[in-house]
């Protein structure tokens, strides 16, 4: 049986390579930051339902917490960490809400790189602001606790 | 000997009485040349109840105004050239009957993509979207010698996403597309999704890449505007879903 067609050759791989962009990850900032939504959604529903529930609806609610409740409370390292995840978690997750509401409704390329920085500027300081306070709150350096 | 004539009254005999029914249209009209705004116009007129949105405005255009203008090919919703706002909802003027609008209906044309005039929109942006993707098998294994074969099983895999006409019913009803004309649009990931899942097809990964950009699949919002607009009962956002999890799971 005469073959009439032979197989076709396959185009150069660099030059289709170069045309599908095959350099570029796949994934990457948008990925990450979707699939991190996600998931400290899931760890701020424990953490904040959490939180309220401990802090807010006992019997006294907001008004027994002052200096004294919290110098004791953050003798332990667990709620140390706990209220720094929280902040942490909840400015990242907002920062990066707000963040892809000015991308969907911000047209202007200036205006829209101008009010993410200004995002990421106030999320920044938020965070390290925390941080320092979390790390470093001694309240025997206030004076006497009560 | 019959003449024409008697046919003619045979078959007027034989055509069954119709009862038409009034139904009022409401138009969203523009026109560069006339007004820099859109304008509201409306017409009532009697139709048979079964017919379709499309002829109503076939039926406005041939006998109150020619200058009403609109898209549409095949009329009989496979070509996807009539998309439009009907009733606040976006529709194939086809695939809508009198009956089901009357006694009153409001069109407007498709959002998101700037009115060229009266019911029609440039769609090149949507058009860029899908071009972006890379719409057509990608297969560099060499031809082979007979069809590119394929099991049932993997042919279902991507079925329903073969069923899109590019109508843009489902990119025009996303709020993420109205805000940026940039975003690829659900359209665009619903045809990238044919390719991604299809057996044959050696370039998912460039497609994925693609849509992991800051204008493709995690602008989603999943609104589900999509999958209510699909005409053809695409299960739009669904397959947005089904690309977003191979994109994270391709990374893993």
């Amino acid at each position: 049986m005469a073959t009439t067609t032979s197989p076709r050759p396959a185009a150069p791989p660099d030059a289709r390579e170069a045309a599908l962009g095959r350099g570029r990850p796949i994934g990457g900032f948008e990925l990450w930051t979707w699939v991190f939504m996600r998931i400290s959604g899931l760890l701020l529903l424990v953490l904040a339902v959490g939180h309220t529930l401990i802090m807010h609806l006992p019997a006294g609610g907001v008004d027994r917490i002052n200096f004294g409740f919290v110098a004791v409370r953050w003798q332990s390292p667990f709620w140390r960490t706990w209220d720094w995840m929280l902040l942490m978690l909840a400015l990242l997750h907002g920062i990066n809400g707000l963040r892809t509401i000015t991308l969907d409704y911000v047209r202007p390329p200036g205006w829209r790189f101008a009010i993410t920085m200004a995002f990421y500027v106030i999320g920044f300081t938020l965070m390290v602001l925390g941080t320092v306070i979390v790390v470093t709150f001694d309240p025997t350096r206030w004076g006497p606790i009560g | 000997m019959v003449t024409a004539a008697d046919v003619l009254d045979a078959s007027d005999q034989a055509r069954p009485t119709i009862d038409t029914i009034p139904l009022t249209v409401r138009v969203r009209r523009f026109n560069p040349e006339v007004s820099e705004d859109s304008w509201w116009d409306e017409w009532t007129v009697r139709c048979d109840p079964l017919e379709r949105l499309v002829e109503v405005l076939h039926q406005i255009k041939w006998h109150h105004d020619g200058t009403l203008s609109f898209r549409r090919s095949c009329a009989h919703g496979v070509c996807g050239s009539d998309a439009m706002l009907i009733n606040g909802r976006n529709q194939l003027a086809c695939k809508v009957l009198a009956q089901d609008v009357a006694p009153r209906v409001t069109i407007e044309p498709i959002r998101g993509l700037s009115v060229l005039k009266d019911l029609i929109v440039d769609m090149e942006p949507f058009m860029d979207g899908y071009r972006s993707i890379l719409p057509y098998l990608i297969n560099d294994s060499g031809e082979p010698e007979k069809e590119r074969r394929q099991s049932p099983e993997d042919r279902h895999r991507y079925d329903d996403t073969t069923k899109c006409i590019l109508c843009a019913a489902c990119t025009t009803s996303c709020p993420v597309f109205w805000g940026d004309e940039g975003y690829v649009g659900p359209a665009a990931i619903v045809n990238a999704h044919r390719f991604i899942f299809d057996s044959r097809d050696e370039a998912g990964r460039e497609r994925m890449k693609i849509l992991s950009e800051k204008t493709g699949v995690f602008r989603c919002r999943t609104t589900f505007n999509c999958t209510d607009a699909c005409p053809r009962g695409i299960e739009v956002t669904k397959a947005i879903q089904e690309v977003k999890r191979a994109i994270l799971f391709e990374r893993f």
